[in-house]
């Protein structure tokens, strides 16, 4: 079969141009995730009950949802509700970063639950509130704890920007399909987008470990 | 424990070997085998050419009821699929399906890409935009405004040309209905008949056509480049259209009769 480079090398521009976007997606929704996620990791945590019913609801339902099911929720059916349009940047990033957020609250929730008990015991007896505590003692450590499974969480929601290519946002899976509605180059267009994803992704892994190495407390 | 994997494996290697050598034993077989199967592929939000029927999965429309008249004249069986618009002729180059039938418009690039049968429908593009917009009387009043389209499709290119315009593109037409609908985008471009069949079963409640019909053009089904089964498909039509098939079809679901070609 004759597999045509030259329609690579002209797409390039389009492609990288789509990428630039995958990443700025990618980048204020995991930003926002992981304070939504912050936040909603404490509430679940706090003994107000309504607060705590919450969280946990906003988790369950984020996580049983698909998230290409929350982006079309939030770009075509929440203007039916509150009677006005949804800008599509504002859709897609909210949606990604709404869903984000329930999973990094997990991994918070995660990283402070494999803090010892000692630690939280030892901080009250101290004197210190439970917010002092958490503030102080437990989140730092339980930071460098954090850092593989969110390194994860953001090359998960590299690959997952790919589907606000239905709302018509054109982030580089979305280019691809443009392009390839051109020219009918299925094979080459598609290898190049997955080349391009993998290269982004192998990025961020790297810096994921160049980070972790730092605070890594036991060399 | 090694005897028993190794008795498995030998188990595993004869059941291969009798399967293969079963394989290559029975040509007389393939004429007990069941009729042949015509795969179809459409885009099921093309009303009224293509779409999902309100109470069951089925597909309705001029196209579908046109294909399965032709796979009868083929003496094939049809079965249809269901995909994106922009997936229709990588289906066809990759072998997953037959034919396209999606109100496909029969253009030059598509040509040296497919091959299309005889022409089945005259259409033509439009503008739709919302009821109460003044300022958009046809394409010429598109300028520097926002358009949405379907992805693939000749109203795509259209709106690609309009100078200055900023083009959204979606999966489906109900998407883009919709964006339209949500004040999202100042205008649709797509297929009159479309357009028309839209207006009809609601939508003018909200929106209107404007402007003249664009870009005479014909739809054709489409076969990958150098199937057979497309001269096959166009004796097929031809006959429907002697036999005046055709022309029933069209009128039920057009209230008109064919065009004389």
């Amino acid at each position: 079969m004759n597999f045509n480079l030259e329609i690579i090398t002209n797409a390039m521009p389009l492609l990288l141009a789509g990428a630039g976007i995958t990443i700025e997606v990618s980048a204020l929704s995991v930003g926002f995730g992981l304070a939504i996620g912050c936040i909603i990791s404490l509430i679940r945590m706090t003994s107000i009950k309504p607060l705590r019913w919450f969280g946990n609801v906003y988790v369950d339902f984020i996580r049983g949802t698909p998230l290409l099911v929350q982006i079309f929720l939030v770009y075509f059916a929440l203007p039916a509700l509150i009677g006005h349009r949804v800008d599509a940047f504002f859709a897609a990033i909210s949606a990604c970063s709404i869903n984000s957020g329930a999973y990094v609250a997990e991994i918070f929730r995660g990283g402070i639950q494999s803090i010892d008990k000692g630690q939280m015991e030892a901080g009250r007896s101290l004197g210190m509130t439970w917010w002092q505590t958490m503030r102080f003692i437990i989140l730092p450590q339980a930071f460098k704890r954090i850092i593989p499974p969110l390194g994860n969480e953001f090359i998960a929601m590299l690959k997952d920007s790919s589907l606000v290519s239905v709302i018509g946002f054109e982030e580089l899976t979305r280019r691809g399909q443009l392009i390839i509605a051109r020219t009918y180059a299925s094979f080459e267009i598609w290898l190049a987008v997955a080349l391009i994803y993998l290269l982004m992704t192998f990025a961020v892994a790297r810096l994921v470990s160049r980070l972790e190495r730092r605070y890594d407390t036991s060399r | 424990m090694k005897k028993l994997i190794v008795l498995v494996m030998t188990i595993m290697m004869a059941a291969g070997l009798a399967a293969g050598c079963g394989g290559t034993k029975s040509p007389e077989k393939k004429e007990a085998a069941p009729a042949k199967v015509l795969r179809v592929g459409t885009e099921p939000t093309f009303a009224p050419f293509e779409f999902q029927k309100k109470d069951s999965k089925d597909f309705d429309g001029f196209d579908m009821d046109l294909i399965r008249a032709v796979g009868q004249k083929m003496n094939m069986k049809v079965e249809i699929q269901n995909m994106g618009f922009d997936a229709l002729i990588p289906a066809l180059n990759a072998g997953n399906i037959d034919v396209a039938v999606a109100g496909i418009s029969i253009t030059e690039d598509r040509k040296k890409a497919v091959d299309f049968t005889d022409a089945y429908y005259e259409s033509g593009l439009i503008v739709v935009v919302n009821k109460n917009d003044t300022s958009i009387k046809g394409v010429n009043d598109l300028k520097d405004k926002k358009i949405a389209v379907q992805i693939g499709t000749t109203g795509a290119e259209k709106a690609a040309k309009v100078p200055g315009a900023k083009v959204t593109t979606f999966n489906t037409n109900a998407e883009v209905f919709l964006e339209l609908k949500n004040k999202g985008v100042d205008a649709v471009i797509i297929d009159k008949p479309v357009a028309a069949y839209y207006l009809v079963q609601g939508g003018k409640d909200s929106a209107k056509m404007v402007g003249e019909v664009m870009e005479a053009e014909s739809y054709g089904m489409a076969f990958k480049k150098g199937n057979k089964l497309a001269a096959e498909a166009n004796k097929a039509l031809a006959e429907l259209k002697k036999d005046g098939t055709y022309a029933k079809l069209y009128k039920q679901w057009f209230g008109e009769e064919p065009k004389a070609k």
